[in-house]
C-alpha cells in the first residue's frame, strides 16, 4: 500500500485546501451547529461577568488583586450548559490551572463571605484580603463599593465547606471591620461638614443593607437545604434580622433627609421619593439577582427536559412499538424484516435526514418531494414497506422534479413493484444517475432497477399483464424517454429507464 | 483476547474487530468463526470497544485486517485509523458501519480505509470483503460507489481539476463504478465491459487511491453539502 506517507494529506499536494478537507469548517458561511450554542450562551452569563467587571472598574480597585481578578473568569460557576462547557473544555483544561472558581464562602464568614471567597480564589490568607478591602476604603470608598458589588454578583459556594474559624480570627476580622468603618467615617467627616452629614446616615444605611443581604444569603442556603424545620425556626429570627436591617436603612435615609430639610419643600419631596426608591432597590437587590438567575436556570432545565421527553416519546412511538410488533410476528421472517427495515429507515431519516436531529434539526423532514432523489427515495420506501423486499436506492446527482421526471419516478416505481412481486428476489437494486447537460448535449436522468430473481421471457408475458407495457413503456414514451429491458429465465431482470432533462433545472 | 499460535505458515486471515457495541462484535465474531467453507479461513484474534483499546490492540496483535466501526466515542474509526497508521501499522482497514451518511463514508475512506461496507451486509459477503481487502483490493459497496461517482462528477460550475492524475476519473473507472453502484458483482462487471476481473480490481483500487488522495475542492464541498442517508 502506498499509505505510510499519506498520514498527513494536507502536507502534500499543491492543491487548494491547506488543511484536511474533512476537518475544514464549511466555507460558505454557514456555521456549524455547535458554534451558535456557545456563542448564544455568552450573553446569558454576561450579567454576572459584567457586574464583576463593574466592580473592577471602581476607582483604584484595578490595582487590588481581589477586585481585579473576578472579572477574568468569564463563566466560573456551573452556569454554562454542557455544550458550552464542552466547547470551551479543551482550551480551558490547558489554560487554567486548578484554581477554585470565585464563590463566596458560606461557612466561616464574617459578613458576606466575599473576602474569604476571594482569598480562596487567589490562594492567599484571608486576612490580607480583608486588610486590602479596609485599605481601599480610604481610596474613594472603593473597598466598600468593591465588596458590595462582589457580594451581589458572586454566588455562594454551592456545597458548604467545613471551616473552623478561631475566636482570635473572628475578633481580628471584627476589629478590622470596625476599624475600617470608623476610620473611613473619620476621614470622611474630617474632610468637610457636608460629607460628614452624608457619611453618617448613609453609613448607617449601608450597615442596614449589609444585614439584610446577609439574611438573603441565609434564606438561600435554607432554600437549598430544603429543611422545613430550619426554615420555620430561621423564619422568625430571619424576619427579625431583616426588619432590623430595613429599619437601619430607613433610619439612615430618614436622618439624611432630615439633615437636608432646609433645602425646600419641592426638593425635599423629590429627594424623599428618590430615597425611598433607592432604599427599596438596595434592600431587594439580592432577590432581584436571584430571580434573574433562577429564571435562567429554570428555562434551561425546562429546555433540557422538553428535549428529553421528545426523544423518549419518539423512541416509544417508533422503536418500542416496532420491537413489540416484531416479537409478535417472530415466526414470519418476511414480516419481521419488513418491520425492521421500515423502522431503520424511519430512524435514519429522523437522525441523519434533511433536518434530522444529528444535523441539529428537529427530525422532521421538510416539505414534500421537490427533487428526483427525494422522490425516488420515497417510492423505494413505499415498495419496501408494501412488498417486504429490501430496496436500496443509490443516487448520483439530482434534479428538480418536473412533469417528465415525475413520470420517470412513477415508471421506476412500477419497475420496482414488478421486481418485488414477480422476481422472487429479496433485494432490489436501484441506481439513479442524473447527467447534467454538457456542451451541446442535453442532460439525462437514468434509473436502473435490477433484481437477481428468476427473470422472465418478455415475449411470453400474458397480454393481461399490463404493468410493464402500460405503466412503464407507454408512460416513458409519452414523455420522450426510453426503456430497455434485459432479462432471461434465471438471470434476473434489469430495467433501464432513461429520460432527457429539460434544459434547465439540474442541480 | 486470545492469540492463537501461528501454525501451518499463517495462511489464515487474522481479523480484529473494533466496535463499541459488544452485541454487534459478538454477532460478527460468531458469523466469521462459523466460516463459509472457503479459504483462506478467517480467524478473529481480538476485539476492541474503544478508540484507545483499538489502537493498542492493532499495535500489539498486528492483525491482517481490522474491521472498523465508524461511529465511536472519542473520534471514531477515522481517529483509530489516524493513530494506528501514525504508529506504522501494516494492518488493512475495512470500515463497517451502520451509517450510510456521505460524510462518514468519505471521511473514513480518506483516512485510509481500504473499503466500506454497511452492517446489514451478510456474513458471507463480509467474509468475501475481508478476503478482498486482504488481497490488496478495495471494497466498494454500491452506495460508496455512488458517493464517489457523485463527488467526482463534473457539474456545471465545478472548479476545474487541479491535478488530472488524481482529480478526475477515467471513463473506464467511471463505467466500473457505475456498474458497482448498480449492484453488479466484479465478475458481472468484467463480463459487461469485456475486461478481466483483475482489470476491474485494478480500476477500483485506482478509484480508491484517487478518493483518498485527491485534494479536489469539489470533493470536500461535496462531502459536507451532501446530506444523504
Amino acid at each position: 500500500m502506498e499509505g505510510v506517507n499519506r498520514t498527513d494529506p494536507p502536507a502534500r499536494g499543491p492543491a487548494a485546501p491547506a488543511e484536511p478537507w474533512w476537518v475544514r469548517p464549511r466555507t460558505d458561511g454557514d456555521p456549524g451547529a455547535t458554534v451558535p450554542v456557545s456563542r448564544a450562551e455568552a450573553p446569558a452569563d454576561g450579567a454576572g461577568g459584567g457586574g464583576r467587571a463593574g466592580g473592577g472598574s471602581a476607582p483604584a480597585a484595578g490595582a487590588e488583586p481581589g477586585a481585579g481578578a473576578p472579572a477574568d473568569p468569564g463563566s466560573p460557576h456551573p452556569h454554562g450548559p454542557p455544550a458550552a462547557d464542552a466547547a470551551a473544555g479543551q482550551s480551558a483544561t490547558t489554560r487554567l490551572p486548578a484554581r477554585p472558581t470565585l464563590t463566596r464562602r458560606r461557612s466561616g464568614r464574617m459578613l458576606g463571605g466575599v473576602a474569604g471567597g476571594v482569598a480562596d480564589h487567589l490562594g492567599v490568607d484571608v486576612r490580607w484580603v480583608r486588610a486590602a478591602f479596609v485599605a481601599l476604603t480610604f481610596v474613594g470608598w472603593a473597598g466598600i463599593l468593591a465588596y458590595a458589588l462582589l457580594w451581589v454578583f458572586v454566588r455562594q459556594e454551592s456545597a458548604p465547606v467545613d471551616r473552623t474559624v478561631s475566636r482570635a480570627e473572628q475578633l481580628q476580622a471584627l476589629g478590622l471591620l470596625t476599624l475600617g468603618i470608623g476610620l473611613s467615617l473619620v476621614a470622611a467627616t474630617s474632610g468637610s461638614v457636608v460629607l460628614g452629614w452624608i457619611a453618617g446616615p448613609l453609613g448607617l444605611a449601608t450597615v442596614g443593607a449589609a444585614v439584610v443581604w446577609r439574611e438573603a444569603d441565609e434564606a438561600q442556603r435554607r432554600r437549598w437545604a430544603r429543611d422545613a424545620r430550619t426554615r420555620v425556626v430561621g423564619g422568625r429570627a430571619a424576619l427579625l434580622r431583616s426588619l432590623l436591617g430595613a429599619g437601619l436603612v430607613a433610619t439612615g435615609l430618614a436622618v439624611f433627609l432630615v439633615g437636608n430639610l432646609d433645602l425646600g419643600q419641592v426638593r425635599f419631596g423629590l429627594l424623599a421619593a428618590l430615597a425611598t426608591l433607592l432604599g427599596v432597590a438596595v434592600l431587594t437587590v439580592p432577590w432581584w439577582v436571584r430571580l434573574v438567575r433562577d429564571l435562567g436556570e429554570e428555562r434551561r432545565a425546562r429546555a433540557v427536559e422538553a428535549e428529553r421527553m421528545e426523544i423518549a416519546a419518539h423512541l416509544h412511538d417508533s422503536v418500542l412499538q416496532t420491537l413489540a410488533l416484531i416479537q409478535r410476528q417472530a415466526g414470519d421472517q418476511r414480516e419481521v424484516q419488513r418491520l425492521a427495515r421500515g423502522q431503520e429507515r424511519e430512524l435514519r431519516s429522523w437522525l441523519y435526514g434533511p433536518g434530522g436531529r444529528a444535523r441539529g434539526g428537529d427530525g422532521v423532514a421538510t416539505g414534500t418531494d421537490t427533487t428526483l432523489a427525494a422522490a425516488i427515495t420515497r417510492v423505494a420506501a413505499e415498495v419496501e414497506d408494501t412488498y417486504a423486499v429490501a430496496v436500496g436506492p443509490v443516487l448520483v446527482g439530482d434534479a428538480e422534479l418536473d412533469a417528465d421526471l415525475r413520470a420517470l419516478v412513477l415508471a421506476a416505481r412500477e419497475a420496482m413493484v414488478n421486481a418485488a412481486k414477480h422476481s422472487g428476489a429479496s433485494e432490489v437494486d436501484v441506481y439513479v444517475e442524473v447527467e447534467p447537460a454538457a456542451e451541446g448535449e442535453p442532460g439525462t436522468a437514468e434509473v436502473f432497477v435490477r433484481d437477481r430473481g428468476r427473470g422472465f421471457d418478455p415475449d411470453a408475458v400474458d397480454g393481461d399483464r399490463h404493468g410493464l407495457a402500460d405503466s412503464v413503456h407507454a408512460r416513458m414514451e409519452r414523455h420522450g424517454g426510453t426503456v430497455r429491458l434485459r432479462t432471461g429465465a434465471g438471470e434476473g431482470t434489469e430495467v433501464r429507464l432513461s429520460m432527457p432533462l429539460a434544459q434547465e433545472g439540474t442541480s | 483476547m486470545t492469540e492463537t499460535a501461528d501454525t501451518e505458515g499463517r495462511t489464515d486471515i487474522r481479523v480484529y474487530l473494533v466496535d463499541d457495541h459488544a452485541l454487534f462484535r459478538s454477532g460478527v465474531r460468531a458469523e466469521l468463526d462459523r466460516g463459509d467453507g472457503r479459504s483462506p479461513v478467517l480467524e478473529v484474534v481480538g476485539e476492541a470497544g474503544s478508540v484507545d483499546e483499538a489502537v493498542a490492540g492493532v499495535g500489539h496483535l498486528a492483525p491482517d485486517v481490522v474491521l472498523l466501526d465508524v461511529h465511536m466515542p472519542g473520534g471514531g474509526g477515522a481517529e483509530v485509523l489516524r493513530r494506528a497508521r501514525a504508529a506504522g501499522t501494516e494492518s488493512v482497514f475495512l470500515a463497517l458501519s451502520v451509517s450510510d451518511a456521505a460524510e462518514d463514508v468519505i471521511s473514513v475512506i480518506r483516512s485510509g480505509a481500504r473499503g466500506y461496507v454497511t452492517k446489514t451486509i451478510s456474513g458471507r459477503e463480509l467474509a468475501d470483503a475481508v478476503r478482498r481487502v486482504r488481497a490488496g483490493d478495495a471494497v466498494f459497496s454500491p452506495r460508496l460507489a455512488g458517493f464517489v461517482l457523485d463527488a467526482f462528477s463534473d457539474r456545471p460550475g465545478a472548479a476545474p481539476p487541479v491535478d488530472p492524475e488524481v482529480d478526475q476519473l477515467t471513463k473506464r473507472e467511471r463505467d466500473v463504478l457505475r456498474l458497482l453502484a448498480r449492484g453488479y458483482a466484479y465478475k458481472e462487471i468484467a463480463g459487461e465491459l469485456f475486461i478481466s476481473v483483475k482489470t476491474v480490481e485494478t480500476h477500483v483500487s485506482s478509484v480508491l487511491r484517487k478518493t483518498q488522495t485527491s485534494n479536489r475542492h469539489e470533493l470536500s464541498r461535496w462531502a459536507t453539502d451532501r446530506r444523504l442517508v
